[in-house]
């Protein structure tokens, strides 16, 4: 028996996969990050259609249950997405800090105040 | 040799211009340096303040932190083939008087990088609050960097041709303290430290680093280390 919540997973589930199609195609995303999107919206999408499989994983790593997996699986994940953008947000800090000082410095025309060595 | 003194600024105009003028007063007598004032994104009056007492100043279109001003005020230094630079405060805790003991490890070939230590004046006592997060951000320089130093937060430091030239400063803001270490270490450059004065007031502490963005300095670094 399908369950309602599945069925609006695995709407979401195929709405993502099917932004990641469509950035794909725009070139904004490298074939890395392609296949790491594909990869896990496919898995959940496994998971959603068959929670038996999550469950057998689950046996597997020695938890319990496949929706603690799933938890776990996701708090790690999420973890490391914060982290990677709190880098990418330094990254780009750091590219606006390059720009304004080139504009300072080039919009300087004065020359620096001198003082005659006593 | 050709000297320039940095001075980072955003906000200032309530001090700068009296930081300037007993700073400019001193050269005039004892040192021959040029002075460029880093307006780092003031929304007040600092730029028009700093003219007013005559000294170059470039100026950041956006606000970039201490990191970004330090870093501009460098690239200036190495564009026009400056052969020592110091960073001084804009807010009047520093003494122009410590210029030349700054500067001394430097000219006497003994160090390539010198920072001017607070705590190592035992004349002047330091706010217990400070004295606490200087201790941790000493640690945390030992422990990310490998660089001890009785004061990773000074912001009175000086640098010879060899600094001005390799130091690369990527963080931005208050955490570029920490990160100077870091390329002393990098570039093998010889450390150095002087006793200096500070003259704490209600302004400077206010304008300096406050206890509670002790924590965000730590993640930043943190993330610069682990990226």
């Amino acid at each position: 028996m399908v369950l309602p919540i599945q069925i609006l997973l695995l709407v979401f589930l195929l709405f993502a996969i099917s932004r990641v199609y469509l950035r794909a195609r725009e070139g904004a995303l490298r074939f890395g990050e392609i296949l790491f999107w594909a990869s896990i919206f496919a898995l959940a999408i496994v998971g959603v259609v068959d929670p038996k499989f999550t469950n057998f994983l689950a046996v597997q790593l020695g938890i319990g249950r496949g929706v603690d997996l799933v938890l776990y699986l996701s708090i790690v994940l999420l973890f490391y997405l914060i982290f990677r953008t709190n880098v990418m947000l330094e990254d780009t800090r750091h590219e606006i800090t390059k720009l304004v000082r080139k504009i300072a410095l080039e919009e300087k025309k004065d020359k620096p105040h001198k003082k005659k060595k006593k | 040799m050709k000297t320039l003194i940095i001075i980072p600024a955003y906000n200032e105009a309530s001090v700068i211009f009296t930081t300037l003028k007993e700073l400019k007063a001193f050269l005039a007598k004892a040192y021959a340096a040029d002075i460029l004032v880093v307006n780092d994104g003031s929304t007040d009056a600092t730029v028009d303040e700093a003219a007013r007492a005559g000294v170059a100043v470039v100026t950041h279109i956006l606000n970039r932190g201490l990191g970004g001003a330090i870093g501009t005020g460098l690239a200036y230094a190495r564009k026009h083939k400056y052969e020592l630079a110091v960073t001084f405060d804009a807010d009047g805790q520093h003494e122009p008087n410590d210029i030349p003991t700054i500067l001394e490890p430097i000219t006497a070939g003994r160090a390539d990088v010198v920072i001017g230590s607070r705590f190592a004046d035992p004349s002047k006592e330091m706010p217990l609050d400070r004295k606490v997060l200087l201790r941790i951000s000493n640690l945390l320089t030992y422990i990310l960097f490998g660089a001890y130093t009785t004061d990773s937060l000074s912001g009175f430091r000086a640098f010879n041709k060899k600094a001005i030239n390799g130091i690369e400063i990527k963080t931005e803001r208050m955490e570029v303290s920490n990160e100077l270490f870091s390329e002393i270490k990098r570039l093998k450059l010889r450390l150095s430290e002087v006793p200096i004065r500070v003259i704490y007031t209600d302004y400077s502490r206010s304008k300096g680093q406050t206890n509670t963005n002790g924590i965000n300095i730590v993640f930043k670094l943190l993330l610069r280390l682990f990226r």
